[in-house]
């Protein structure tokens, strides 16, 4: 079957999908985007997290015909996201940040150390989001193949959660594992992000 | 989350930014936070295959016979192989003994043992054609334990061994026996005041790391292949992968993909072979991506274990004596099964001084599934079973358990059961000491936030099983000790290749090793070391591959240790060839060129004085130095095969973890409320990074402790829990705050007085949780993972 979408904002189609092929697979196998992990293809690690016409689902789980006509973001469309989030005001709340809620005094001095343009080895120079930047800031990557999920569930618990305590973060992350850095990094991205978020409102 | 942070008393290292003790930042952060990072399982070629593996559904069986005929003639498959298709007759590989069939032949020795592989043009495809594969089994009896292992009629697992383990071991269902003997236990026990005993069982444990078995084999116009590959050891691949296939090595070009995790499970070979022999079969690009399921059954498992301990102490606490017997069920492969040996008896008394001591560990060989390398292997079934021991003795001599701890820890000093002594600082006592002092999380947080208790901070959360009623708190401490590095006489090293040239008006360092980065941070040291060794800024990172030197296994502790070391003798070999070149382009311009001790800084040449005697930039001009090196601590020795004496460690680690845990009493629930560790890291090359090990460590041990654990059925050998639906690991409400003190007391063997830091907090992790939990039940708790039934009675 055919199945046209729309992921990181662009139209995208997809042909000859076998009926049991999942969204996963679709956006990972033929549409190139295999930010999206596939830990476990279960719905139990949620490492292949997407937002679904903005919620947050485990794109495993979703079957690719299922999502004929409407809108996924993944990991690689997450700064552009957050980007056009705050430039169009943020969430109803208005407590979402501004593109200088990116650019608080310690992000800024984060970005000085990759200040070299966008180098193709290392990324570095890349723009990111501010959950993007937070987590490597506080070294909550290792392995990293937890972190695109990651990057989702806590970006899109921030803007409807901006000033979230801890018990609020580790509810909201409760459905992704990561196997590496006992999560306490994880928890000093998320609250620095947070932080930074907070002090360009 | 006050207690959490940066160590104060780390030390900044060099003069040239980046350099090593800061905490710079990961060089492939950016793009594994934008998801471009590529992961073994994210490769892709075009026109390439999938492959399939299909795997035995019994444990123990004679393969009767197979037909292949409906699988091949599916559409869109390209090739069915099983042993008969081998193209060589190198049919087995194995870490140590080459004892694992590539496919099976003839028998199965295990549930989930690869017996035929597919390849076709769809995933799907490639499964639905491996289902139609017919094997017809022949059901054996299964060896599951040490009775069915060594019982007058049982079966041989392998018969006709020819491994040097063969020769020493009672039975061929062995694979390996190490005693430690020292002292006279027998006269040692008299002089006790009281004696503790204590039968002990570890459960299986998955690394489930998240990243599964993938790969992509490329076949090459030379008949070669290349193979890119999540793994631990690039060159211990190789030497395994090129002689199945029957090609030189040079012909199987192997490049590090990215790596999802390790943590020891993938020290042994999983698709990496099947993936090559399907590309050379059928002139096609292969990929294999395993699922959840199948990565259960695709790597080793940390050994469960059944330990008995008899230790005796005098009445002012001083311990007397200990006698151990370890069995470690090794499953149906070798895999590092030897090694776990070896560590689990050299280092089963603990970080103790105790002069007479008389333990036994064997491995068996059985039906269960495969058990081999998991972070703090052997080590960390000791000691829960050590530290149990500990606490028991405390009690019975009415000791504080941690005092009781403090006057038997060894130090710099100490002889161990094996004769030798520890070199290098041993703070154990310090460690203790530290974290005791360590502020206690408050009483009935869930109180703290207002008036409702927050059930998202009690036993069972948001399952809102109770609102404080039955919950009691319990406080416990472990300490450990592991080796660092590869032991016992093997030959540990590591090999860096470092070149140093002007790239865009810049002095430029580029370090290749095959080194894997599995997510530990070793690619962010080498920059740091390169950055401090040869004062440049930029340092570009090469991807490993088997185009160096091999860089050894990133485990056992060691790749900061041992590939660090390789990078560091690289560069300062560089640096010379620099500093030659600077005097002979500069020498007669300045004296200092040659009486001074001099350094490169921040892109200069200059003299320990601080004054700058050249540019790199001017010294280095169009010319590029270029050094690989093999690099070697020092050596060890093989442990005696009947006393266990011998210098078999090159490193010891140590690591203390306080537990507080809160328990539902009548429902069995357990919140890890807080688990802090002390840990001397020698010196914290990257701070950062240093306390995401001890913080994952960690938790890999509070699984171990209330959660993971692989169920076989003790009937069939059958793997009962194969996802992460029935094996949990710890999710981050599981998780509790990891507060971390760091200690650096410099080892002078090591480089930078460095010490290895990824395993040793697993070790106490998992003690330390289990005497809190005694501490809030007053059970006595000889197995780990606890379950609720054991906490309720209803076991």
């Amino acid at each position: 079957m055919r199945v046209t979408f729309t992921v990181n904002g662009r139209p995208q189609e997809a042909d000859d999908v076998w009926e049991g092929e999942s969204l996963l697979y679709v956006l990972r196998e033929r549409l190139g985007l295999p930010g999206s992990k596939n830990a476990c293809e279960q719905g139990e690690c949620g490492s292949c997290t997407v937002r679904l016409d903005g919620v947050p689902v485990c794109a495993c789980l979703v079957a690719a015909g299922q999502v004929e006509g409407r809108e996924v973001v993944t990991v690689e469309g997450l700064a552009d996201y957050a980007k056009q989030r705050a430039e169009h005001g943020g969430c109803a709340s208005g407590a979402c940040g501004t593109a200088d809620a990116a650019a608080g005094t310690p992000l800024d001095e984060a970005r000085r150390r990759a200040a070299r343009g966008t180098d193709s080895h290392t990324g570095e120079g890349t723009e990111l989001s501010p959950i993007q930047q937070a987590f490597i800031d506080a070294g909550a990557v290792q392995c990293g193949f937890c972190t695109p999920g990651l990057l989702v569930a806590a970006d899109e618990m921030l803007e409807r959660h901006p000033n979230p305590t801890d018990a609020d973060i580790r509810e909201a992350l409760s459905g992704n594992l990561c196997r590496c850095t006992g999560y306490e990094k994880i928890m000093d991205a998320v609250r620095l992000a947070a932080a930074r978020q907070s002090e360009g409102v | 989350m006050g207690t959490t942070g940066l160590p104060t008393n780390i030390t900044q290292g060099s003069r040239t930014k980046g350099g090593i003790g800061e905490s710079t930042l990961r060089p492939d952060g950016t793009l594994k936070v934008t998801g471009e990072f590529a992961y073994s399982s994210d490769m892709w070629h075009e026109d390439m295959l999938w492959g399939q593996i299909l795997r035995s559904t019994v444990a123990h069986a004679e393969i009767v016979s197979i037909d292949t005929g409906e699988a091949l003639a599916t559409p869109g498959v390209y090739a069915v192989m099983t042993y008969d298709d081998l193209p060589t007759d190198v049919r087995n590989y194995g870490l140590e003994i080459q004892d694992t069939p590539v496919l099976a032949h003839g028998k199965v020795r295990h549930h989930g043992e690869p017996v035929a592989i597919v390849a076709a043009d769809h995933p799907e495809t490639a499964r639905r054609a491996a289902a139609k594969i017919k094997v017809e089994y022949r059901e054996l009896p299964v060896i599951t334990d040490e009775a069915s292992a060594t019982a007058p009629d049982a079966i041989l697992v392998h018969d006709n061994r020819t491994d040097h383990h063969i020769g020493h071991v009672p039975h061929p269902n062995i694979v390996h026996r190490q005693p430690i003997i020292r002292g006279d236990v027998a006269k040692a026990r008299e002089r006790a005041d009281v004696i503790v005993e204590g039968e002990y069982v570890f459960g299986m444990q998955d690394q489930a790391f998240l990243g599964p078995e993938s790969g992509l084999a490329v076949p090459a116009e030379d008949g070669g292949v290349d193979l890119y590959v999540a793994t631990q050891w690039l060159h211990s691949d190789l030497r395994q992968i090129a002689p199945v296939l029957g090609l030189p090595e040079d012909k199987v070009r192997m490049t590090l993909a990215g790596v999802g995790g390790a943590f020891g499970g993938r020290e042994d070979l999983s698709m990496q072979i099947h993936a090559c022999l399907l590309a050379l079969r059928t002139g096609k690009p292969v990929k294999i991506v395993y699922n959840r399921f199948e990565s259960f059954f695709g790597h080793v498992h940390r050994h469960p274990a059944k330990l008995h301990y008899e230790h005796g102490a005098t009445k002012d606490g001083r311990l007397t004596h200990l006698k151990a017997r370890i069995v470690l069920d090794g499953g149906a492969y070798a895999s590092a099964s030897p090694a776990v040996v070896g560590n689990a008896s050299s280092l089963g008394a603990g970080p103790y001084v105790i002069e007479d001591v008389d333990i036994e560990a064997v491995a068996l060989y059985t039906n269960n599934p495969p058990c081999g390398a998991m972070r703090g292997f052997g080590a960390v079934q000791a000691c829960f079973a050590y530290e149990a021991q500990m606490d028991k003795l405390a009690a019975r001599l009415g000791m504080d358990p941690v005092e009781f701890r403090r006057i038997n820890a060894m130090s710099q000093g100490t002889a161990l059961p094996t004769g030798q002594v520890v070199d290098s600082p041993a703070p154990v006592a310090e460690l203790l000491r530290r974290v005791k002092a360590m502020p206690m999380p408050p009483e009935q947080q869930w109180l703290a936030a207002g008036e409702a208790a927050d059930v998202r901070e009690l036993p069972g959360g948001l399952s809102n099983t109770t609102h404080g009623e039955g919950v009691v708190r319990g406080v416990g401490y472990a300490v450990g000790i592991k080796n660092v590095g590869f032991s016992e006489g093997f030959d540990d090293y590591s090999t860096a290749r470092v070149r140093m040239e002007v790239v865009g008006g810049e002095p430029v360092a580029t370090v290749h090793t095959a080194m894997a980065e599995v997510g530990q941070g070793g690619i962010t040291v080498h920059a740091q070391i390169a950055r401090t060794e040869l004062g440049v800024t930029q340092v570009t990172i090469n991807p490993a591959d088997t185009r160096v030197g091999s860089a050894g296994s990133t485990s056992a502790s060691r790749q900061t240790y041992v590939t660090g070391g390789a990078v560091k003798n690289a560069c300062e070999l560089v640096r010379e060839k620099v500093l030659e070149l600077g005097r002979r382009k500069f020498g007669t311009y300045h004296p200092a060129w040659a009486t001074a001790e001099l350094l490169l800084e921040s892109g200069k040449v200059v003299t320990d004085a601080g004054e700058v005697l050249a540019d790199l930039v001017d010294v280095l001009g169009d010319e590029a130095v270029e050094v690989e090196e093999e690099w070697r601590h020092r050596p060890t020795e093989p442990f005696d095969l009947r006393t266990g004496q011998g210098f078999g460690h090159v490193q010891y680690s140590f690591a203390a973890h306080r537990a507080v845990v809160e328990v539902d009493t009548e429902l069995g629930l357990v919140k890890v409320v807080e688990l802090a560790c002390a840990q001397d890291v020698g010196k914290a090359l990257n701070p950062l990074s240093v306390l995401g090990q001890i913080q994952g460590g960690t938790t890999q041990g509070l699984g171990i402790a209330v959660m993971e654990e692989i169920i076989v059925d003790p009937k069939t050998a059958k793997v009962r829990n194969p996802s992460f639906t029935d094996y949990l690991i710890p999710t981050i409400l599981d998780t509790p705050t990891i507060p971390v003190d760091v200690l650096e007391l410099a080892d002078e063997h090591a480089p930078y007085g460095l010490r290895g830091v990824g395993e040793a907090p697993t070790l106490s992790s998992t003690p330390a949780v289990l005497a809190a939990i005694r501490a809030a039940t007053g059970l006595e708790l000889n197995r780990t993972p606890v379950r609720p039934e054991h906490l309720t009675g209803t076991a």
